[in-house]
């Protein structure tokens, strides 16, 4: 509350200002990490003012914003700080910040970097090695007593020699294709732009389908990408093929993807998210060619720990007029 | 193919697969073992006509078949391990043994990283948790990175330097404990298990299941492996002492386990069942369509070769 914060060392009143919403999950959980002799946290969240008021009675001294995907920076906020200088967002993705305007008034953004690139990459591998090796579904077998019952298992499919193809070859994808490139996978992949890798490009995310065992879904959720993994790209995959996606839940027609599932037309997927979480399908629920995760790609410990550190390292380069450690640049 | 092969009699001694049944009889005639309730009145009838036994990691030949089939031949078993056939007695007796090793190799290393990263980061778990309706009423905890870790590799055979390989794409540090060291390995050697343990954070356990290695990894290797540690099996249950392993991970001695082997196949701990931070898989480290098909022809292969008085594809004996 206000009041307790007056009552603080007489120092930190003089301290630039860094508002905060809502908590972002990494300050929820390791909130001492957010304690800085550059900058001191204006949480919102334990105003009983309005957010208006809130604003308004703080805009003078509130010089950044620390947020993630579900604390948007609208229009509306970004016009009651004229002090702001820089948004830090605890996420990779920056659709929740009103670009356009901080691009107006100068005001840096400065995002999770790629500090989420290799747990995310470890999670699509887990997803793919567990949807052909059958590993959650083997062990939900083991649990219910049928090897002893039943016996052996149904075969899974070796990773060796599959075409593996990413959409969305950013910083995540590139860890995913390094990964699998040790498994003895072919990787392939779309992207906005061809790279400088070794890998087969496809401009057309259906072309890479039919040729691909398996996609991988790492892009981010644009206008352009809503939905793209749609019954044609599905059906191009075949009846073999397998979908993971750790990006979007958006990207995939959902309806389709259960549609196909349960008919066949696609041979299984690995799904970390969904297009309202966290409500599954029910379909998907049924299905032992499945494995449904609840939106962890990257919500490992370690980290979590990096994203602190990243956000804190922002804020205090802004305060000591230090280059920003990772800015979000113009696309 | 000698037409007479077709005279040539072969004992299966488990149920492998539907493929390698067929694939068997089209050159020999095959007696399965396991249609057989009374199965020592069977092998006293045929004992003299069983030319070769065909196994698994399910089964082999033991001393007490060995003996009481005197016209045996070859032991081809459909596994890389040997531990189900007395290797001494075909041994003194020239009979010769066929393995299946470098065609699952591949296979077997996908599933030993696809059980560290179900274990560490509780894919199966969080599986259930969506499936349970559990996600509706709140997240999932967090869970622990895999990229980076210290992997500590027991067994630096051929499934070993294949699943070290692996790690090092995930930035992995890797560290290995062998009969002897690999003079042209950039892995660090223990030549103490127990340093091993207490300096990885995941240990894989892929050696062979000898007379030696029989529970190698014990009270104190799972102790020095720690609560924050994993132990990742895809060599063989008797490898690891699994009493010890359930108690520790019970107390919370160990951190977290990936089994695909267990010492009483298909019997497992009832203890273990009802673990959250465990992987338990029913011996399916090869099981893949492609692999066991190219498992059960490197077992046809082995015994055409050797009645084709030709050089066995895959020899051990």
């Amino acid at each position: 509350m206000e009041i307790h914060e007056e009552h603080r060392d007489h120092q930190s009143q003089h301290l630039p200002r860094v508002l905060v919403i809502k908590p972002p999950p990494p300050l929820t959980l390791f909130g001492d990490k957010f304690i800085s002799r550059s900058f001191q946290l204006l949480k919102a969240y334990e105003s009983s003012l309005s957010l208006e008021q809130f604003l308004i009675s703080h805009a003078h001294s509130i010089e950044a914003i620390l947020c993630s995907g579900d604390s948007p920076v609208t229009l509306d906020i970004l016009r009651l700080l004229p002090k702001l200088r820089l948004v830090v967002t605890a996420s990779a993705g920056v659709n929740h910040i009103h670009m356009p305007e901080c691009r107006r008034r100068g005001i840096a953004v400065a995002n999770a970097g790629s500090i989420f690139s290799d747990d995310a990459a470890d999670a699509a591998v887990g997803l793919l090695i567990d949807v052909w090796r059958k590993i959650s579904s083997a062990d939900r077998f083991l649990r219910q007593g049928l090897w002893s019952k039943i016996g052996d298992y149904p075969l899974g499919s070796k990773l060796g020699g599959k075409r593996v193809g990413i959409v969305g070859l950013g910083n995540i994808g590139l860890q995913v294709a390094k990964r699998l490139q040790a498994f003895g996978c072919n990787v392939l992949y779309n992207s906005r732009s061809k790279k400088p890798v070794p890998y087969a490009f496809y401009s057309n995310v259906c072309e890479l389908a039919a040729n691909s065992d398996a996609l991988i879904i790492c892009c981010a959720l644009t206008d352009q990408t809503r939905r793209m993994i749609n019954r044609e790209v599905m059906l191009a995959l075949g009846k073999e093929g397998i979908i993971v996606n750790v990006g979007r839940g958006a990207v995939i027609d959902e309806n389709e993807m259960v549609r196909c599932l349960v008919r066949g037309e696609i041979a299984g997927a690995g799904l970390d998210v969904f297009e309202n979480e966290p409500y599954v399908p029910k379909e998907l629920l049924e299905l032992d060619n499945v494995v449904l995760q609840p939106h962890r790609a990257v919500f490992t410990s370690e980290c979590f720990v990096d994203l602190c550190e990243l956000a804190v390292g922002n804020l205090e380069a802004l305060f000591s007029n230090q280059p920003l450690l990772s800015p979000v640049t113009a696309e | 193919m000698d037409n007479n092969s077709n005279n040539i009699i072969v004992l299966m001694v488990c149920p492998v697969s539907n493929y390698l049944e067929q694939e068997i009889e089209k050159s020999f005639k095959v007696f399965k073992l396991w249609h057989f309730e009374d199965k020592e009145q069977f092998i006293n009838t045929h004992k003299d006509s069983i030319q070769a036994v065909v196994g698994s990691a399910a089964a082999g030949a033991d001393a007490e078949l060995i003996e009481s089939l005197p016209k045996l031949e070859i032991v081809a078993t459909c596994s890389v391990g040997l531990d189900k056939i007395d290797l001494a007695r075909c041994k003194e007796k020239g009979i010769r043994v066929a393995n299946t090793p470098d065609v699952l190799t591949d296979d077997v290393a996908d599933l030993a990283i696809g059980l560290i990263l179900a274990v560490l980061r509780r894919i199966c778990e969080s599986d259930r948790y969506v499936r349970s309706g559990e996600w509706k009423k709140g997240e999932f905890k967090m869970t622990t990175k895999f990229t980076g870790k210290s992997v500590g590799i027991l067994g630096m055979g051929r499934i070993g330097t294949v699943i070290a390989k692996r790690a090092e794409a995930f930035d992995c540090i890797i560290g290995y404990n062998s009969r002897t060291e690999k003079p042209n390995l950039n892995y660090k050697y223990y030549p103490n298990l127990i340093d091993l343990a207490s300096n990885c954070q995941i240990l894989v356990v892929a050696c062979s299941l000898t007379e030696e290695t029989q529970h190698i990894v014990n009270r104190q290797v799972i102790n020095a492996l720690g609560p924050k540690g994993v132990l990742i099996n895809i060599g063989r249950g008797l490898l690891v002492d699994e009493h010890e392993l359930v108690s520790a991970l019970l107390q919370g001695r160990l951190g977290g386990a990936g089994l695909d082997v267990f010492e009483h196949e298909p019997d497992v701990p009832e203890e273990l069942i009802g673990l959250e931070n465990v992987v338990l898989l029913p011996h399916v480290a090869s099981a893949t369509v492609e692999t066991r098909k190219a498992m059960a022809d490197l077992v046809v292969g082995n015994l055409q070769a050797h009645f084709g008085k030709k050089p066995l594809l895959t020899p051990v004996v």
